[in-house]
């Protein structure tokens, strides 16, 4: 599916709870699937790709909507080790980060 | 940044999930295209 889109019109969005995993997903849409354990084993989508707790994505929420939605478990992560595995991942593959 | 643009929502069940994901994404002006809750229990 991800194949037939426009990288620029897309936006992939984590909901991992730990650092290795989102680095995991993150890796799997942008450059393949590193473990070569699934189908996007060799496969990079090159797809712009944010943990939902990022600042970027945050600031595009509406404060209420985080607040109902994704502020509980947010607080459980360590957000900022999450946003960073992400971010490091993101802009290994586009340096601009999309 | 998400206002126009279609969206992947992967959550997982220990942490936020899809359908949390993709709520926030459609109040931003997003399309949801894809939205899971994987679980690795």
């Amino acid at each position: 599916m991800a194949e037939g889109l426009d990288p620029g019109d897309v936006v992939v969005l984590l909901g991992t709870p730990t650092e290795d995993a989102s680095r995991l997903y993150a890796m799997t849409v942008t450059s393949g699937d590193p473990s070569w354990a699934g189908a996007l084993a060799g496969v990079a989508l090159d797809l712009p790709v944010y943990h939902v707790t990022e600042t970027a994505v945050k600031a595009d929420i509406a404060p209420e909507d985080y607040d109902e939605h994704l502020a509980l478990m947010a607080m459980a992560m360590d957000v900022d080790a999450i946003g960073e595995a992400v971010r490091s991942v993101r802009e290994s593959v586009s340096p601009s980060g999309h | 940044m998400l206002k126009g643009k279609k969206v992947i929502a992967l959550g997982e069940r220990d942490g936020i999930q899809g359908g949390a994901i993709a709520a926030c994404a459609r109040a931003a002006g997003a399309e949801v295209i894809l939205e899971k809750t994987y679980c690795f229990v």
